[in-house]
């Protein structure tokens, strides 16, 4: 069996290039890419724990990510191809109407 | 047997049903019609079952007359109760009868005075929720409902005097006027205010019953009770026009006329008299306000009969012959002849609405003219209108046996039994005053030369209006007959019905001996004096005013004081008025205002703006940022977990 270190371990490092990915990426889509894996690093944790534990708890909290994160990407997606529509362009540092 | 007492509640009700259809639907309602009946028969179903619970009433022993019926509970505040509740006696009673049964009368009236203006539906609501608001002072249990119908007539007042918003009146408009009546009845308001609260701290309610049985334990001129009585004859100075406060009713002429007759001159500006009778058993345990009262109310009466001896305005004169005539009203409280005071006013009631329905009569046939050194000659016009209005101006005078005698001379004999032989010189001055002006106005409307337009051709009004001065004509004759006194072979039926409401008060004052010889020849000399003051007013004007213009330029000073009403308005205006509104402009709104309450707001606008001034910078709009800031956070309450 393999130790849950490992699993911890590659969830952490999953997480982190979602997290870099995040701050340094500009094109929007690859931002929302990187949300994706930050969320499925998390699901990866609660899995291994719940594994771990004998615990089917986390396996059903990782549904409900799944869920939300599919519902996010559609309105998340929508927002991005609206946006383009009107300013020909995905850089988020050109995105930025709201502000004082 | 149903007893009607249980039904009491239908008779506010009807005028607020009236109301109400009036006053929501009325714009949509287009015929004239339909809308006069509504108001009509709401009010006159209201005098129907206040006539149903009347002979009720007389049928039932003196001990059971009275009776409370509690529609539902209002207020409940600690050991406060305020109920929505209605106090049937005999006073209440005939009040209900005489504002319900006037009230019918000028409703009916007003339905050909008002044809064709355009406010038609307005009018006829305002009217209802009147007669709505006054049947609430005057049925009410405690002086809190009664406070609530108080100030309501105080509305309605106010909305019929402005009622022709648009139309001028004396250099500005009705809307001035009708401000005027509103603000200066608050004064008197204020009175009755502090008066209820000093009457919950004395005695831990606020209803009649409990007030007065209370009351009348604490001994004759207690400090806290003359203050109260005090303050209370101040809101009845307001709201019925004496001596300060009553300015404001002259310049209430400026409402149709109509409204003039119901409520400034028969219902509404009674109420300060009804008040006094209402509260008699608290006002006779303070000697000092029943002087206050008497001298008060004599002064008005002869003040006002002066200022009217030589107004041209045919309300005015009218206008101040009410001051004159609530007067006396009050002369009789101040005396503690409270029934008499009673009783002059259901005559006044009388007489008084129908001088105002046949001035009304009048201006109509003559297209708005007011001004009586213009009319003349119309007797020949308007036979019925000169007709009644001729009984009504005997009656007002105290000829016998019309109604205005009775309750006048009746008053004059209670002051001079009293003891005061200069209230009873200064009445009679009074009622020879009223004798004068009243026929130098009829005089000069219905005798002598034609002095109108030759265009105007002034006919005879619709019958509903004649209808009306008809019956109040037959009134004004022969209401005085339920009050004959003993000594001219009367039982004064009117007293002793009224007997109970004011047997505490009574209880009271000195015994008066019946002097059957004073009272014959005092009776004898006020008569003579009012027949003296019309034969003088018949020998001055029915040829030609000459002889009256060589006597206004002979006394040219005094006439021009009577004639600019003592200047009282002028003063006023130096005085109170323009002080308060320099004041308010000058330092309450430019100072206290502006610089001290807006600038409270502006600061904290100011306060807020340069905080967040501060932040700002860190909405940049750019979504790196937030991310960064935002994973700083986390990263640094995580550090802080972890350490």
């Amino acid at each position: 069996m393999i130790p849950i270190q490992y699993y911890l371990l590659f969830a952490g490092f999953l997480f982190s290039v979602g997290l870099v990915g995040v701050l340094i990426r500009r094109n929007a889509i690859v931002v929302f890419m990187c949300i994706e894996i930050m969320l499925n690093s998390v699901n990866l944790t609660f899995v291994t724990f719940s594994a771990y534990l004998g615990d089917a708890t986390g396996q059903i909290v990782v549904f409900f990510v799944m869920t939300v994160a599919a519902a996010e990407a559609a309105v998340g997606l929508a927002i991005i191809i609206s946006l383009f529509r009107n300013k020909q362009t995905l850089n988020i540092n050109e995105i930025n109407l709201l502000k004082w | 047997m149903v007893s009607m007492y249980q039904f009491i509640g239908l008779i506010p009700l009807f005028p607020l049903i009236g109301f109400l259809i009036n006053g929501l639907l009325g714009s949509k309602i287009k015929s004239e019609k339909i809308i006069g009946s509504i108001s009509v028969l709401a009010v006159s179903l209201s005098f129907l079952v206040s006539t149903f619970i009347f002979f009720e009433m007389i049928n039932l022993p003196t001990e059971e007359r009275l009776k409370i019926v509690t529609l539902f509970s209002w207020i409940n505040v600690g050991s406060i109760n305020v109920d929505i509740s209605y106090q049937i006696d005999q006073l209440s009673i005939l009040m209900t009868l005489i504002i319900t049964g006037v009230g019918s009368l000028i409703h009916i009236y007003a339905t050909g005075y008002m044809h064709g203006d355009s406010g038609y539906w307005r009018f006829f609501a305002y009217l209802n929720l009147f007669i709505f608001t006054m049947l609430n002072l005057v049925l009410a249990d405690n002086f809190l409902l009664m406070f609530l119908g108080w100030e309501g007539v105080g509305l309605c007042s106010y909305l019929l005097i402005g009622f022709w918003y648009d139309r001028d009146f004396e250099n500005s408009t009705t809307s001035v006027a009708a401000k005027k009546a509103f603000i200066v009845n608050r004064i008197g308001d204020f009175g009755f205010l502090i008066a209820m609260f000093l009457i919950v701290q004395e005695f831990g309610s606020l209803q009649f019953l409990s007030v007065f049985s209370q009351a009348s334990v604490i001994p004759s001129g207690d400090k806290i009770l003359t203050a109260i009585t005090l303050l209370l004859f101040l809101g009845a100075t307001g709201k019925s026009a004496q001596i300060p406060l009553f300015v404001w009713l002259p310049d209430a002429m400026a409402g149709p006329t109509p409204v003039s007759a119901l409520i400034h001159a028969a219902t509404m500006v009674t109420a300060g008299v009804y008040l006094l009778a209402r509260s008699s058993t608290m006002f006779i345990l303070a000697p000092i306000t029943m002087d206050v009262v008497a001298v008060i109310g004599i002064c008005t009466a002869v003040f006002a009969g002066t200022i009217a001896l030589v107004q041209n305005d045919i309300k005015k004169i009218l206008a101040y012959s009410t001051l004159s005539q609530l007067g006396f009203m009050f002369l009789a409280c101040g005396v503690g002849a409270f029934s008499v005071g009673v009783f002059h006013l259901m005559t006044h009631a009388f007489f008084k609405a129908l001088l105002f329905l046949g001035a009304g009569a009048i201006i109509h046939s003559l297209h708005h003219e007011q001004n009586i050194q213009k009319m003349g000659g119309l007797k020949k016009y308007l036979p019925k209108t000169a007709a009644t209005f001729f009984i009504a101006a005997f009656a007002i005078s105290g000829i016998p046996p019309l109604s205005g005698f009775f309750s006048k001379d009746e008053i004059l004999w209670k002051a001079f039994s009293s003891g005061s032989i200069w209230l009873w010189l200064f009445g009679i001055i009074g009622a020879c005053l009223t004798a004068f002006y009243i026929f130098r106005l009829v005089t000069l409307v219905f005798n002598g030369e034609e002095r109108f337009d030759e265009d105007l051709h002034p006919k005879e009004v619709p019958s509903a209006m004649t209808i009306p001065l008809i019956i109040l004509a037959v009134l004004s004759a022969i209401g005085g007959l339920i009050g004959i006194p003993h000594f001219l072979g009367g039982s004064n039926k009117f007293e002793e019905f009224l007997e109970p409401i004011f047997k505490r008060a009574n209880y009271q004052l000195p015994i008066a001996h019946d002097e059957i010889f004073m009272e014959y020849l005092l009776m004898s000399i006020s008569v003579a004096l009012a027949v003296g003051g019309i034969l003088f007013a018949r020998h001055l004007y029915l040829k030609d005013n000459s002889i009256a213009e060589k006597i206004s330029k002979k006394y040219n000073y005094g006439y021009k004081l009577l004639f600019n009403k003592y200047f009282v308005d002028e003063f006023y205006d130096k005085v109170v008025v323009n002080p308060i509104k320099n004041f308010s402009d000058s330092v309450l709104w430019k100072k206290l205002d502006v610089k001290i309450i807006d600038e409270f707001i502006n600061a904290s606008g100011r306060i807020t703006e340069y905080l967040s001034s501060l932040f700002v910078k860190i909405q940049t709009g750019v979504t790196d940022t937030y991310v960064l800031i935002f994973v700083m956070g986390v990263v640094l309450i995580l550090l802080r977990m972890i350490i």
